[in-house]
């Protein structure tokens, strides 16, 4: 009896196992023995987008006849994405923030793609500073640029007006973000000056800021690299922090923002001023219906330091790892078509732009350029007819995002490191006694052990 | 225990084997292998679902493994790094007191309700349906609904109701001094209806002569609750103790969906660090350590479990 029940244990369980390695593997056959090669498809589109997407997929399959695209909703999301990417559930073709990009090279997650890449005949024209996001160590492009932008600080002027502030001249320093977060504070019963603090956002923010008051939080050399945390820059943001949590008081209520959270209060006009990404606009319009009036946006007011300057981040576009050779060349085809030509060519830069108005989806917010300034400019001419973004209010930010140096993010451990600084930003938030040196001090250790088990 | 006791005395194996004949002893190998064969989508259900993820666990804690590339075997690496993390004691120390907190608050209440409901001789539906209805409630759904209660600002549900009577507002969740205490209020709040309906369907079993008896002899409520109900309930509460004792040792969700772990890891708890270790960074973490710690847990918990029934057999009615 024991025998039996251990073989018909070890057969179900035989069974099972094949069921599920005969879900893995290999290239999966599309309609009429075409490739398939699932794309990413924003989720939550609006029917007129997902039309227009599919429009250009039927084009690029025209093109490319033995493909058959299978769009699949995505969009990176730091709590889902690790458990797609180990499951292997994401798209062939999906996007990552810069901030992942050498991590995801370093560690094989995603297809070497950078032989397909430099086929490309704009290969070689990538701004150096947003290129190094997806290069491997020997230079090669296996993350490719699709999107760059630098961090900047967002303002409502509703309240800005209220609290007798002129949303025309946002802070240009520290001490005038100080102030005027405390006098929204005051007059308006609403937080000045928020920051994100949770899911490894607080991280990156203090990381901002410590770039913006010239400061870096590693030091890499060679194979080894060092954690410089407890800076005396890193310090003086903290004390920023804290005068304006305890002795302002105009930090508000909230002090475990994310991403997410921090836009929803932003958008529903609890915020005066935070720091984000510059091209925040249209995730604010469609996923948190700010009311465009509200909106203003300048650049983060650098310290008087010649190592000051705004951190700088982005989109790439990659290959799931493990990719055959076919599925590799047709996701880079996929790439050049579908996030490059709108780019570097009129005709799609015009087609794409008149469909996102169309569906009411932001054109025009402020970004960086992934190829030189001058290409970036004439796309900007191209596009200018649908633009509808409102374009004075973000002045302040575009006649001077392009005078502000930009500083990469650090490239080492970076999601570790940051979470490591979300608990520092919040003690110093929620806690009137906190010894921001030494929460810096004992971060920095545990980041440097990090750092040397790279 | 004891009533079956004497029963295994009376009939001892030995005993019993000669008067099954051989005919019948067959009829039962059928009847075994049929029973088998029911058995068979269990076995594979629990082998693929259950079984083999903890060998797959047990396996990946000596890895160092990004499940992409080829997992290395590094011995008991992980396990000494989990132990040198300084984190695994802040966490250890917040999940003990939101186990304790929990069997402080979140322990009595249930027994309380339903101690009362049993008293109350019209509506007792009602009352049992209201007490089960936040079961119900998805437990996503209910923590949204609890932040809203727990906005630290002054428009915050429960900070209105303080101001009324002149209170000033509290920081729920962002302060390191209440947040682990929100939590557990959330999750009484949240759990209690199921564990009611377990006391309630218990207190049903109470022989009704006992409470007869004890009103008799002049017993009050509180007399006939301590000398009546609670030793009749003691089988259940020593169950729904050790079950209370597993289920807030791995708490997850509340710290996960109210604070992430915050204000400055206040309320990090061993599940949401075994979380972190796995997924808080985006490109995917450090597996191998998620699985040592995820094992160690487990064995802590068995070993509590199994110390807790050894030490409590004497007082079970069961």
């Amino acid at each position: 009896m024991k025998s039996s029940r251990f073989t018909a244990t070890a057969a179900a369980t035989l069974v099972a196992a094949l069921a599920v390695a005969g879900c893995a593997g290999g290239d999966q056959e599309g309609s009429g023995g075409r490739l398939a090669l699932t794309v990413a498809i924003d989720p939550g589109l609006e029917q007129g987008a997902v039309d227009a997407f599919n429009a250009r997929v039927a084009a690029f399959e025209q093109a490319n006849p033995d493909v058959d695209v299978q769009p699949q909703e995505y969009k990176w999301d730091a709590t889902t994405f690790t458990a797609q990417l180990a499951g292997g559930t994401l798209p062939a073709v999906f996007t990552a923030p810069f901030t992942d990009g050498r991590g995801l090279i370093e560690r094989r997650q995603v297809a070497d793609i950078s032989g397909e890449v430099a086929k490309l005949p704009y290969a070689k024209g990538f701004n150096a500073e947003v290129a190094k996001a997806g290069q491997a160590a020997d230079g090669g492009i296996q993350a490719v640029p699709i999107a760059a932008y630098g961090q900047a600080l967002h303002y409502n002027r509703t309240l800005f007006t209220q609290a007798g502030l002129d949303p025309d001249k946002p802070p240009a320093t520290w001490a005038e973000v100080r102030s005027a977060a405390k006098q929204i504070a005051e007059r308006t019963g609403q937080a000045g000056y928020a920051q994100m603090t949770a899911g490894n956002t607080g991280g990156w923010i203090l990381t901002t800021l410590a770039y913006a008051f010239g400061g870096r939080i590693e030091q890499v050399s060679g194979d080894s690299a060092k954690s410089t945390l407890n800076t005396p820059q890193m310090r003086s943001v903290l004390k920023t922090l804290q005068d304006m949590r305890w002795a302002d008081n105009s930090m508000g209520a909230n002090f475990l923002y994310d991403w997410a959270t921090i836009n929803q209060d932003f958008a529903a006009g609890r915020i005066g001023m935070y720091v984000s990404g510059g091209g925040n606009y249209g995730s604010l319009k469609a996923q948190n219906g700010l009311k465009p009036d509200d909106y203003g946006i300048t650049t983060i007011p650098l310290a008087d330091s010649p190592d000051a300057g705004v951190l700088g981040g982005g989109s790439l576009a990659v290959v799931k790892a493990k990719s055959s050779p076919a599925v590799v060349a047709a996701g880079v085809k996929w790439i050049d078509f579908y996030y490059l030509s709108k780019l570097t060519a009129q005709e799609q830069a015009v087609s794409d732009a008149k469909t996102s108005a169309e569906t009411s989806q932001a054109v025009g917010s402020p970004e960086l350029p992934v190829f030189d300034r001058a290409l970036h400019e004439q796309r900007q001419q191209w596009i200018a007819e649908y633009v509808n973004v409102p374009v004075r209010q973000m002045k302040p930010y575009t006649e001077r995002m392009f005078d502000q140096p930009l500083v990469p993010e650090p490239t080492r451990s970076t999601q570790q490191v940051y979470a490591l600084l979300d608990p520092v930003v919040q003690a110093v938030l929620t806690d009137r006694g906190a010894d921001a040196s030494a929460l810096l001090a004992q971060a920095e250790s545990q980041a440097q052990a990090l750092l040397d088990r790279k | 225990m004891t009533t079956t006791a004497p029963t295994r005395q009376a009939a001892p194996r030995s005993a019993v084997r000669p008067a099954v004949p051989p005919r019948r002893r067959g009829k039962r190998r059928g009847t075994g292998l049929a029973a088998l064969l029911f058995l068979l989508p269990m076995f594979a259900v629990f082998g693929v679902f259950s079984w083999l993820p903890i060998l797959q666990t047990a396996v990946m804690s000596l890895q160092e493994t990004n499940l992409v590339d080829t997992p290395e075997f590094v011995g008991l690496d992980n396990f000494a790094r989990v132990l040198d993390d300084p984190l695994l004691w802040t966490a250890v120390r917040n999940t003990m007191w939101f186990a304790f907190l929990a069997l402080v608050i979140g322990y009595p209440a249930p027994l309380v309700l339903a101690v009362l409901m049993n008293e109350v001789r019209r509506l007792r539906g009602l009352y049992s349906a209201l007490a089960y209805l936040p079961v119900v409630v998805p437990p996503v759904v209910a923590v949204l609904l609890w932040k809203f209660f727990y906005d630290a600002g002054p428009n915050g549900l429960f900070n209105t109701v303080l101001g009324w009577f002149g209170v000033a507002p509290v920081a729920w969740l962002q302060d390191g001094g209440t947040a682990m205490v929100s939590l557990v209020v959330e999750s009484t709040w949240a759990a209690m209806g199921g564990t009611v309906i377990i006391y309630l369907a218990a207190l049903t079993r109470v022989p009704p002569e006992l409470y007869e008896a004890a009103e008799i002899d002049g017993a009050s409520v509180w007399r006939k609750v301590w000398h009546v109900t609670l030793p009749q309930l003691r089988g259940v509460l020593l169950i729904t103790f050790i079950l209370q004792i597993v289920g807030t040792a791995q708490v997850f969700l509340e710290p996960f969906l109210f604070t992430g772990g915050g204000p400055a890891n206040r309320t990090t708890t061993v599940l949401l660090l075994i979380y972190n270790y796995a997924f808080a960074s985006s490109l995917g973490g450090d597996y191998g350590a998620a699985t040592a710690l995820s094992l160690m847990l487990a064995v802590v918990l068995a070993l509590l479990s199994a110390l807790y029934f050894r030490l409590t057999r004497s007082w079970s009615t069961t």
